[in-house]
């Protein structure tokens, strides 16, 4: 199982793995708005969190459908499937990878990104930990949609369809707990306590439901 | 087959589609009209019953718009259970049934959405707020979409019907959220007031329209997906009956 993480985070570093590509659009994304709304920097710096937590969904929902269409594509899927390790932690095991792989770097991206924004520091440091505490949420989510389309020839945009509406719950605790902790009268922590909850919910049913996707699309 | 061996006697009988056809076909006129009368009465009351004092003849939307939105998640659940049937019990029909409801199901969230923003533009002053209410119904309509996508890519039914059946069971999550937003967050959508543990609180003057036009709506949402699901079964038949056709032309020509 270890072997098989630091394959698949080889992989998506390594050139062609496009690893980096989500940071690059999550740049790109953030880097647009001040275009969009102009450069106000009062607006920008109020605006910035929420910026940062719908770029940073929209970049991590670029790499999903490569999570087991390359597999699919190689062969190595049948392998995985047939192994007897259970397949729900070969899952885990593989999502925990992406998520190294591109939630991670959006995450150490967020603070620089922040600065453009002109965000103060305690929004930036909060923005972090809750893109943090949000991100995997949002790679076992998108497990679920990677697995459903996997058969599919050209799924990457279907993945992002299915798996949207059920990441927003994600978005806004996300959101709220960033601009709590900006805020003064809005406690922090009932908002960051539901995003963990949200994130261990789908923690164990993201895996259990893209295992049992691959299993049927399989045969 | 004889007509002795069409009789249902198990609820796996109905795996047979043939005897499901017949079922329907004897059933879909009575529910058709009982639903036909339950509207015509719901209708009557919906028009002849007063105004509220406050909300003036604005009122009369609800009778259309909340037995839309209880039948929206009533059809999520509906697919729910044929969800479980496919992949637990390999249900024949089950996947024929959640292929069915999803565009009912959409067109039922969608009239809610549309009955509550004419409801909401000279109740709350506008068309749409983001309430957690308003947001998760959205979310929904957005689900049934996606799930009516999905159905559309794939090219063989049974395949994208177990697929979508993890997938509408994941999206189960969102029911209970959608039925208690109300009483989690602090919203401008008013909260539950028919049902409630202790008793409705709504005036019978509004409660009695307002349940038979449910009871119309789930009558019209039972004629709907019967007559759907025997519609799938009809458009299977005739899609094998097609390759049939064509691997039997194939044959002709090729052997002289």
């Amino acid at each position: 199982m270890i072997a098989l993480f630091f394959r698949d985070l080889k992989l998506s570093v390594r050139a062609g793995g496009g690893a980096m590509i989500g940071v690059l659009f999550f740049m790109t994304v953030v880097a647009v708005i001040p275009f969009g709304v102009g450069p106000d920097l009062n607006l920008l710096a109020r605006i910035g969190p929420a910026i940062l937590w719908i770029g940073a969904l929209l970049a991590s929902l670029l790499g999903l459908d490569r999570l087991f269409q390359a597999e699919r594509e190689d062969g190595s899927l049948d392998l995985l499937l047939m192994q007897e390790t259970p397949l729900v932690l070969t899952v885990f095991v593989k999502c925990a990878a992406h998520w190294a792989a591109t939630g991670l770097p959006l995450v150490v991206a967020s603070p620089f990104l922040g600065l453009f924004m002109n965000m103060n520091e305690l929004a930036i440091g909060a923005t972090m930990l809750t893109l943090l505490a949000g991100a995997p949420a949002i790679t076992f989510i998108g497990a679920v949609g990677a697995a459903v389309a996997v058969a599919l020839p050209r799924g990457g945009l279907l993945v992002s369809i299915l798996v949207l509406p059920l990441a927003i719950p994600v978005l806004i605790f996300g959101v709220s707990a960033t601009y709590a902790a900006v805020e003064d009268p809005a406690p922090f922590l009932p908002p960051f306590m539901i995003l963990l909850a949200i994130t261990l919910f789908f923690a164990v049913i993201g895996p259990v439901a893209a295992a049992a996707a691959l299993k049927h699309s399989a045969d | 087959m004889s007509e002795n061996s069409l009789a249902i006697r198990k609820f796996s009988d109905l795996a047979n589609p043939t005897r499901f056809l017949a079922l329907a076909d004897r059933i879909l006129p009575w529910l058709a009209a009982l639903a036909a009368l339950f509207f015509a009465a719901g209708l009557w009351l919906s028009f002849t019953t007063e105004g509220d004092y406050q909300q003036g003849e604005t009122v009369r939307i609800m009778y259309v718009h909340v037995p839309s939105a209880w039948l929206s998640m009533m059809c999520y659940t509906v697919m729910a259970i044929s969800a479980l049937g496919t992949l637990v019990w390999r249900h024949p029909l089950a996947d024929v049934s959640a292929k069915s409801a999803a565009p009912i199901g959409a067109s039922f969230t969608f009239l809610a959405l549309v009955t509550g923003s004419f409801w909401g533009k000279p109740m709350w002053g506008t068309w749409w707020v983001w309430d957690a209410r308003l947001t998760s119904v959205f979310v929904l309509f957005l689900m049934y979409l996606g799930l009516i996508a999905l159905n559309r890519a794939m090219e063989d039914p049974a395949r994208s019907a177990r697929v979508s059946a993890v997938l509408i069971l994941v999206g189960f999550v969102n029911i209970p959220i959608i039925k208690f937003s109300v009483e989690w967050w602090n919203t401008l959508h008013q909260p539950a007031s028919v049902m409630r543990l202790d008793g409705p609180t709504i005036d019978p003057e509004f409660l009695r329209p307002l349940l038979v036009m449910a009871v119309a709506f789930t009558l019209l949402f039972f004629t709907l997906h019967i007559a759907a699901m025997r519609n799938e079964i009809w458009r299977r038949r005739v899609t094998s009956l097609r390759r049939q056709a064509a691997r039997h032309a194939g044959r002709e020509t090729l052997a002289p």
